[in-house]
């Protein structure tokens, strides 16, 4: 049975092999060019928030201009389904500034006249999701130029990088006649955007068709006693917004962690200790019954006398 | 159960007297983890593995089930009862919901630990060859049920993780492409896939837990091993397991936890891909398709053929992928050396360790995006991982000169404190001899 196992061992390992020298040989008899992707694409910018870390906490003032961006300018395309009104208690506002938020939200939701019978759409309530800009796919993608603006709702964790991401793509629109990489390279002209896409080096294939979205100073104007609205800090604070969207559960995570690691770790000492206790009076027991055990004694004694020791 | 000096079950109270006249359900507990079960007193940490498994495996079903109640296994509602209603309405649901992702990770971290520690220390061999085997059980259950568990929340790498996975049957000729449609209940991934994965998903991790009793069941006829791979000879070379090995596994448990506790709640998603938290979309294929990382060694075995030899690539591909499993079924036959513990195998030591870095290879490129050098490093690492096992093993175990043994574990045991007691310098420990555990 050996042998018919080894054979079909050495027939995997063969065929393995044999590809291996196929794909380096057809590699390096023909390199192919690297893809403007790989040399132009950048990993996002970091961006530090107030919830990173064990005992982050959510910045209400921060994610109510978020907030205050996403309603006054993502909204307009992109939806965010899996966030309800009443939740917005977690960002800092009462009950019947929630109640204010819902009703006076400028997309109403879908529902059904009572006397009719007929789809009507009525006012939204705290209890609603935030209602979608579009009715359905083929109406969000024919007001898009046939691409389809994505739900915001998970969005930090739906890409890698997560905020920094968000903050990177809306600060990181750059114009592709002018734009140099790194290296000093200027974009060659098959990776520029064509028709209505928008060059981005933070995007996966440089061309996003997302237009950029914040373009200037002031677009939206931020309550008094906040930062200025400049392009990054609106980004950044759309990104943290977009944390919260994402993770409303956050401060509790941290503050539990804490709970329980604090917990695990005494248990773990404790334990560490009652294990140590229990297991001294094993240890020494082998320690008296060793090297002094009659059965023991004899066997040292054989073997010196082989060695030719005295004793 | 397994020695002659292995205490009898005796009752204290009268309750458990009368209980134990009538069921003697105290008295298999008593015997399999309790005071009546002898265990090698030289074990080292990589035996608190098993345990531990245990402890994941419980922790898997009692979160699964309370995820069960709120969870909606249609192609619509899937998706949004994860990460609409588990994840913000129900109470605590983030904290179910995260340990059950990370708890399966851990599952993973720690068999994967305890099937290496078997591979070192020879615990697959005789008597031992059906607890082996049952093991290897275990862990295709639990790929399988990871593996539907992952399809569950309807994001993009389910769907698209389930329509390669489920690909792989396609490969065999003449039956392969019926037997998907038939195992999926559709051409592609659908209600009537989710609704099945669902079931199979609650049902195996019992299939699990059965096959676990079995796995403690025929550990308990030999006994434990050790890492000196030698027989228990007298009572002196044994502990019982309680309140020895009790304390032992209790604070070493809560130590994992800690680490588990660490992860599920400071970095939830660290161990995921972010494209599952996108609503699957039959009809836009993520840029890359990648199973969960405990996949990853076996992803890449399957993508290192590329060449249509007699046979279709794809077909060699899944042959190969299911057969670097299988294969470990022989193992007990494969590896023919009388003596179990690699400490004591100076050739054997270093295959081994070279197996463990070819798998750490094949994990990595099997979990990264293919270019040239990953193509080429995956095919090089996977026909090692064959020729380990089928070809270089067989004849190491053949042709090994291995280092002395010693007569018993408690003369292995004792070196340390002969040596305290002898003068400096006279004694010296043997080679290759195994520190007490703790």
């Amino acid at each position: 049975m050996r042998f018919i196992l080894g054979f079909i061992g050495s027939v995997f390992a063969g065929i393995l092999l044999i590809s291996m020298i196929g794909n380096l040989s057809t590699y390096f008899g023909n390199k192919p060019a690297p893809l403007a992707a790989e040399e132009f694409h950048l990993e996002p910018r970091a961006l530090h928030l107030k919830s990173d870390g064990p005992f982050g906490k959510f910045d209400k003032a921060q994610l109510q201009r978020g907030f205050q961006i996403y309603s006054e300018v993502c909204s307009a395309c992109h939806s965010m389904k899996l966030v309800s009104f009443r939740e917005l208690k977690g960002l800092g506002y009462n009950d019947a500034e929630i109640k204010k938020i819902a009703s006076d939200w400028k997309t109403q939701v879908p529902s059904i006249n009572p006397d009719t019978g007929e789809a009507s759409t009525r006012k939204a309530l705290p209890s609603d999701a935030f209602p979608s800009p579009f009715a359905n796919e083929i109406a969000a993608r024919a007001a898009n130029n046939n691409a389809l603006p994505p739900d915001l709702s998970l969005m930090t964790k739906a890409r890698e990088g997560g905020a920094s991401y968000v903050y990177s793509l809306l600060t990181g629109y750059r114009d592709p006649n002018t734009y140099k990489n790194e290296a000093g390279k200027p974009l060659p002209n098959e990776a520029k955007p064509t028709g209505t896409l928008h060059f981005n080096p933070y995007f996966a294939n440089l061309n996003i068709a997302m237009p950029p979205p914040l373009t200037a100073e002031g677009q939206v104007t931020y309550a008094p006693g906040n930062p200025k609205p400049t392009v990054d800090q609106m980004a950044k604070d759309v990104a943290a917004f977009l944390v919260w969207t994402a993770e409303p559960n956050l401060e509790n995570r941290h503050a539990a962690g804490i709970a329980v690691t604090v917990f695990l770790l005494i248990a773990s000492i404790l334990g560490y200790l009652a294990y140590q206790q229990i297991w001294h009076d094993a240890k020494r027991a082998v320690r008296i019954t060793g090297p002094l055990d009659p059965e023991n004694q004899a066997k040292s004694k054989r073997a010196k006398a082989k060695q030719g020791v005295a004793g | 159960m397994s020695f002659s000096w292995a205490r009898p079950y005796e009752p204290k109270h009268p309750v458990m007297r009368w209980l134990d006249e009538r069921l003697p359900l105290p008295r298999l507990v008593y015997g399999a983890i309790g005071g009546g079960y002898p265990v090698p007193r030289n074990l080292n940490y990589f035996w608190n593995f098993g345990v531990l498994a245990g402890i994941f495996l419980t922790i898997q079903i009692v979160t699964g089930i309370v995820l069960a109640m709120h969870y909606y296994a249609t192609t619509d509602g899937s998706f949004n009862s994860v990460n609409g209603l588990i994840m913000r309405d129900v109470n605590a649901g983030w904290l179910l919901r995260y340990s059950h992702m990370n708890g399966a990770s851990f599952f993973f971290i720690v068999t994967y630990i305890h099937i290496f520690r078997g591979l070192y220390y020879g615990s697959y061999k005789a008597p031992r060859e059906l607890v082996w085997m049952l093991g290897l059980v275990i862990y295709l259950l639990m790929m399988a049920t990871a593996f539907m568990g992952y399809v569950l929340p309807w994001g993009q790498m389910s769907y698209w993780g389930a329509q390669v996975i489920t690909g792989f049957f396609s490969a065999f000729p003449l039956i392969g492409e019926p037997l998907r449609v038939w195992l999926l209940g559709g051409y592609a991934p659908d209600q009537a896939a989710l609704t099945r994965f669902f079931s199979l998903h609650y049902l195996l991790p019992f299939v699990i837990a059965g096959v676990v009793i079995l796995h403690i069941w025929a550990l308990h006829i030999p006994g434990s091993g050790n890492p000196t791979g030698v027989d228990v000879k007298t009572e002196k070379d044994t502990l019982p397991f309680h309140p020895f090995y009790t304390a032992k596994d209790g604070w070493f448990a809560a130590f994992v936890l800690l680490v588990f506790a660490v992860v599920t709640f400071y970095a939830p998603n660290y161990l995921g891909h972010p494209d599952n938290y996108i609503p699957a979309n039959p009809l836009a294929t993520p840029a890359h398709i990648v199973p969960e990382w405990y996949f990853w060694p076996f992803y890449a075995i399957l993508r290192s053929f590329t060449i249509d030899f007699i046979l279709p690539a794809k077909l060699w591909g899944v042959l190969a992928m299911f057969g670097s499993i299988l294969l470990l079924f022989f193992l007990p036959w494969l590896d023919n050396s009388p003596v179990r513990s690699g400490a004591y195998r100076p050739v054997f030591k270093r295959f081994f360790w070279l197996l463990v870095i070819d798998v750490v290879i094949l994990g990595y490129v099997g979990g990264a995006p293919l270019n040239w050098w990953r193509t080429a490093l995956g095919q090089l690492a996977s026909a090692y991982y064959f020729a380990h096992f089928l070809v270089i093993l067989p004849l190491v175990s053949a042709f090994e000169t291995t280092d002395p043994l010693p007569t018993s574990i408690s003369e292995s045991v004792l070196h340390g404190e002969a040596a305290e007691a002898a003068p400096a310098g006279q004694t010296k420990p043997r080679r290759g001899s195994v520190a007490t555990a703790g």
